[in-house]
Parts: C-alpha cells; structure tokens; sequence
C-alpha cells in the first residue's frame, strides 16, 4: 500500500520522503556522537531534549523528519541552478569559492575535537593515521600499479624505530625527542621500502602481491622472535615510548595529538597531490597502464618501480611514529596483516588512485565500525554487508578519480547509447 | 660506405629450439623508407624487438649511427633515437591523448620527484613546455582537440596515429612501425601512407615498416626486406621484390606464382 501510494507521487516528494527517513535513521544511528557535540555546544540539557538513553524521541524523530523533507524538497530545485551559476564563473572566481570552501573544511577540521570529546577524537585520530598509510600505499598501488600486501612493514619499521629511539624504560636507546626521531622513523621506513623492492623488482601482480605478503609476516614474526628480543621486546613490545612534547605543550590527550596527525595528514595530502600531477607521477601512471610499452617510451621502470616503493614506504613510517608515540606502547600484535588489508580497503572503496577518496574511505572503513557500536556483535556482520554492497553498487568507489569513473561506466554508457 | 643509420649483421634470435631470427644482415640507408615484409610467423615482429632491446639477440650486432646496441635495455634504447609503435596497439588506455603524449617525451626530460614536490620553477616551466611541444604534436596527427580523451575512446584510426604521435614525442632518428595499417579502411591506409611519408620529408626521420599491405609496402617503400621462418629470403627495390619467384612462393605456396601477379596489377592500377 505504502508503496503503491509512494509511486503515485511525484519524484520530488518521494525521494524528499526517502531523504527523511534517511536522515532519522542516520541520527539514530549516530546518536552517541550528535549527544556528544550537543553536550560540547549546549551543555547538557539540550541533549536530553531531544535524546533519551542515547536514542532519539518520537517526536524529535518527526521534526528530523520534517525538518529533511522540507529541506530536500526546497533544495532540490535549487540545486542545478547552483551548480549552473558556479560553473558560469570565470577561473579566478571558482579559484575564489575553492579557497573559501577549503577554508571553513580546514577551520571545521581544526576546532572538530573540541566539539566531540575525548572518544571521538581518538577515532577521528585512528581514522588519520589510516588515511596517512593509505595516501602512501596509493603511491605504489593506485599510481604505479604494483599490487603492495606487506604496507604494515613500513609502519611497524616507523613505530619501532620510534620505540626504540625514544623509549625512557630499559629497551629505550638514547631517549632522544619525538620531533627528532620522526624523520628517522621515515627514513628507516624509506630504507627498508627500498631493499624490500630490490628483489621483487621483476615480478608483476599477482606474484608481486603473494611476496610482498610474505615481508609483512616476516617482519611482525622478527618483531616477535626471541633473537630480536633484547632489542625490540620481542612479545613484551617496547613500553615507556614518551608523548610527544613542543617547548610547553604535550600532546598528551586524544585532542592534542589530533593535530599532529592532522598536520602529518596535510603534509603527506599536500606531496601526493604535487606527485600526481608530475612527470613523475605520469611515469607511474604509464607504467600501471603498459609495463613494456612504458620501457619503450623511455622509462626505466626499474627506477621507477624502486622510487614508487620506496616514497609509498615514507607515509607509513610517519604514521609508524606517530602511532608508536600516540599509544605509549608498541607490541608485535599491532602489526598484523589486517592492517595492510584494511589499507588497502580503503583505497579500493575510496575510489583507485583517487586521493579525496582515500579520505573519505577512511572515514568509512575506519570510523564507521566505531560509530555502529550500537549493534554490539552484529557490528562486524553489518560492516561487512555494507562493503559488500558498496563494492556492487558503486565499483569505482566513494569518491574516484574522474578517470576511473570513466573507465567503469563507459560500458554501460556505450550500452546505453545503442 | 653509404650512410646507414641502422646495420644489423648476422643478427640470431632463438626461443628454445626454435629459431626465430636466423642469421638476418640488414640495413637501413639514413633518411629512407624501409619495409620488411614476410608470411605470419616470418620473424618480422620478432626482429623488430631485437632492434628495440625487447629481446636480446643470441648472435650478431645490430648498430645505431655507428654505436652498437647489443646489451641495452628498451629505455635505453629509446633515449638514443629510436621510437616504435606497437602491432596491436599498445596506449595507455586510461591516460588522455596528451599525457600519452607527454609520457613519449619521457626520454628528454630533466626534472626531478623532488623538484615536483618543491614545485622549482625549472620543473613548472619544464612541464609548460612539455605539454605544449605535445599539443603540437597533436596538431601534426591531427587530433587537434581530442586532447582531453581516454586515449581508450578515440577512435581505432586515431589511436593508431596517437601512438606515433607518443613515439614521435621521443624525437627520434629512426620510427619503427608495426603494421600502421592494419584493421584500416582503404581511404583510411591511404591517409596514413600519406602521412608516413610526411614524417620522413618534413622531419627527417628514416623509417622502418613491418607491412601486410602490399599496396602500402610497394607504394612508400625505397627498399625491401623479405623474410620467412626467420631467414632473409629476398631484398630489393619493390619492383624486383614483386618479380621474385622466392618471394612469390613464400606467399602464395609452389605454383601460384600468377596470383601475385594480378595483385601487383591492383597495386599499380592503384
């Protein structure tokens, strides 16, 4: 009934009615963090208005509801005007709305943690770190091609040179400051990106992905042997690995060391962008495309090859350090291969090779399990469900990259012009 | 000794037990058109990836205006002068026509991943450049304004000349062409023979074709190679080449010497 009367009316005002439920299952879901900010702006009481034991009243659900339909109903119209009137803009001006646009992104970014506390400050910290790993295993995966399975090598090498450089209990070596030791945790990360390519150099995609796998087991089993034991913990990991610390100022809480991985995030968002758009990144790009033909065009893949896994490498040793410096203790189980799955995830529902992508696709491969902590021990089945129906309804990910758009609907577009 | 940019002698290539290159002495005279022509299977593609480092040769030494290139890697190769297309189009599909472009030009630029990051003037102004000399060569392959298009959803004739506009990005001395003409329409075969002589008078590059068209090879080429099962059968102008009874045989089998001969018929009538 409900669904024979929803096709008699007009487009508009059943999509306005799906875009309202929308919305309310979409508080509903994020309860625990609109209570949060509400707290943060209002105080207390204003989220027990509208909200009890963590879910939202019938009637606050009603005005959500209102409030989503009357609004897409409004909008929608507008909207093609909107792009319309931008898209009229000359260069300089559209220059103009980007910068402001990026502006109020970067200040939402920069006050974000004192709106939703402690906990979610950590997620949005965890989500960080992710997109780090995942910008630099774009590099080797979504420009160069190379099918990379070990990422979590070169964040275990950043951490525990970190560790072990830093720590003030009886492993630490040096006790030297976390802004010194930063770099060397991405050098060392450079470095091992380096001699892991060396012998792999020849292989192409799948073999490539089962080798690198293995250097990601072979480095989480060094960090548990007995033999490194002395020097890295071995199972007991490296404990006493100090906050990091500028003059006054130590990045002791969850909001605090947000802004390091947000700056580490900026720095890293801004190289990747710069090589993308450069020789270099054409260099992998072809070589991605065509191997042969890129050597024929007078690239030496094998440079390129080693510069790709090597600059992927130096993401991941930041996000190492950081990481190692963020939790204070760094165990040989951190390091597990889901993490270079869950890497790679990212920047496949992201969208290949796309950067805005790899952003957002940590957001939903990262803070989503966080944020569906209301279904407790189906979390993990309704994360799955949801990837799986991503990966059929959206195959060029959240976010793609013009080309990979282009590349996965010309099918149908072709179908759909015959 | 004439000016040749190109001599191979004795040049051997074998997979396994099979030979598939055998003992083939070969030049290219500077500023020419030469084809090497042969039955499938002839050798034909495979000693044009012995010139381009694809393989390496067993025996012999192929010379390139006077420096050996045995032992040098594709890249290598390419960065001394020579430029190839490829017999089943080889583009970088998802990249647009002018950065394939730009990827051809690879072999003469400087600046670095560094540079790129730092953002140096030398490289911003290295990468105008770039991109304009590409534009240009579209202009010459007439592609003008596809610039911007999957180098994938350009048309099967505009591929074809997309990529010797990559190879021409190089700026080679000497273009190998892999069956140019193949899967084209006759007007098609006819521009593009056009267009190959164009490149040798306006910019001097020597050429070599790997050709199934007879039309095409008797028509543009100055001198031709004839190979089967990888041995030198023949070499000629084009004319001695269409009267060569080995040549003949090797194409049409033992005793169909006249069916040659009305196609040369067409080819002249041409």
């Amino acid at each position: 009934m409900v669904g024979a009367a929803l096709q008699y009316l007009p487009k508009l005002y059943r999509n306005a009615i799906l875009a309202g439920l929308a919305w309310v299952f979409g508080v509903g879901l994020l309860a625990e963090l609109i209570i949060q900010i509400l707290r943060n702006l209002f105080g207390n009481n204003a989220a027990r208005i509208a909200f009890t034991q963590g879910a939202l009243k019938p009637l606050w659900a009603g005005i959500v509801f209102v409030a989503a339909f009357v609004l897409y109903v409004l909008i929608t119209p507008r909207r093609k005007a909107v792009s319309a009137r931008y898209a009229a803009l000359d260069t300089k001006q559209q220059n103009v709305a980007q910068v402001v646009g990026s502006a109020v992104l970067i200040l939402t970014l920069f006050i974000l943690p004192s709106l939703v506390g402690t906990y979610l400050s950590e997620v949005l910290s965890n989500v960080g770190l992710y997109v780090l790993m995942a910008l630099g295993l774009n590099i080797a995966v979504g420009l160069a091609g190379l099918l990379d399975l070990g990422y979590v090598t070169n964040f275990a090498v950043g951490a525990y040179v970190m560790g072990v450089l830093t720590s003030t209990g009886p492993l630490g070596r040096g006790e030297m400051n976390f802004w010194m030791v930063l770099p060397v945790s991405v050098l060392a990360a450079m470095f091992t990106g380096f001699v892991l390519a060396l012998p792999v150099l020849r292989m192409r995609g799948d073999y490539l992905a089962i080798a690198t796998l293995g250097f990601g087991e072979i480095i989480r089993l060094l960090a548990l042997s007995d033999w490194l034991a002395p020097y890295i913990g071995g199972a007991q990991g490296i404990l006493f690995i100090p906050k990091p610390s500028f003059g006054p100022i130590i990045f002791d809480t969850p909001q605090k060391l947000y802004y390091i991985i947000l700056a580490a995030c900026f720095l890293v968002l801004f190289i990747s962008i710069r090589l993308n758009n450069s020789r270099t990144g054409r260099k992998w790009m072809a070589m991605r495309e065509d191997e042969d033909a890129a050597g024929a065009m007078g690239i030496d893949t094998t440079v390129a090859k080693l510069l790709a896994f090597t600059l992927s490498a130096a993401s991941g040793g930041l996000a190492g350090g950081i990481f190692a410096a963020k939790l204070g203790t760094i165990f040989p189980h951190s390091f597990s291969l889901l993490i270079s799955i869950n890497v790679l995830a990212i920047i496949i529902v992201g969208g290949m090779g796309s950067i805005p992508g790899i952003v957002v696709g940590a957001f939903a491969l990262i803070g989503l399990p966080e944020l569906l902590r209301e279904f407790s021990e189906y979390r993990m089945l309704l994360y799955g469900i949801l990837l799986i129906v991503m990966m059929l309804t959206r195959p060029e990910g959240l976010w793609p990259s013009a080309v990979r758009r282009r590349e996965l609907h010309a099918e149908t577009e072709a179908v759909g012009a015959d | 000794m004439a000016d040749n940019i190109l001599v191979a002698s004795n040049v051997t290539k074998r997979f396994g037990g099979l030979v598939a290159v055998n003992s083939v002495d070969f030049v290219i005279p500077r500023n020419s058109i030469v084809s090497i022509i042969g039955p499938n299977g002839a050798g034909k593609t495979t000693f044009f990836n012995c010139i381009t480092g694809f393989y390496q040769i067993d025996e012999g030494e192929i010379d390139f205006d006077g420096e050996p290139l045995n032992g040098l890697e594709p890249f290598q190769i390419t960065k001394r002068g020579i430029a190839r297309t490829f017999q089943n189009i080889r583009l970088f599909s998802n990249m647009t026509a002018i950065e394939n472009i730009m990827v051809g030009s690879e072999s003469h630029l400087k600046s670095t991943w560094m540079g790129a990051i730092v953002g140096t003037p030398g490289t911003r102004r290295e990468e105008q450049e770039t991109e304009s000399d590409a534009r240009d060569l579209l202009d010459f392959v007439s592609l003008r304004g596809k610039g911007d298009t999957l180098a994938r959803n350009l048309p099967y004739g505009d591929q074809r000349r997309l990529e010797i506009a990559r190879a021409l990005a190089s700026k080679p001395k000497l273009l190998l062409l892999d069956e140019p003409t193949a899967g084209m329409n006759p007007r098609e075969t006819a521009q593009t023979t056009q267009f190959i002589r164009r490149l040798r008078d306006e910019l001097g590059i020597s050429i070599l074709l790997i050709e199934h068209d007879m039309r095409v090879v008797m028509g543009i080429s100055e001198y031709i190679t004839v190979l089967d099962y990888g041995q030198k059968i023949a070499e000629g102008l084009p004319k001695e080449i269409q009267a060569n009874p080995r040549v003949i045989e090797a194409y049409l089998g033992r005793g169909a010497a006249s069916g040659l001969e009305t196609e040369a018929e067409a080819a002249a009538a041409d």
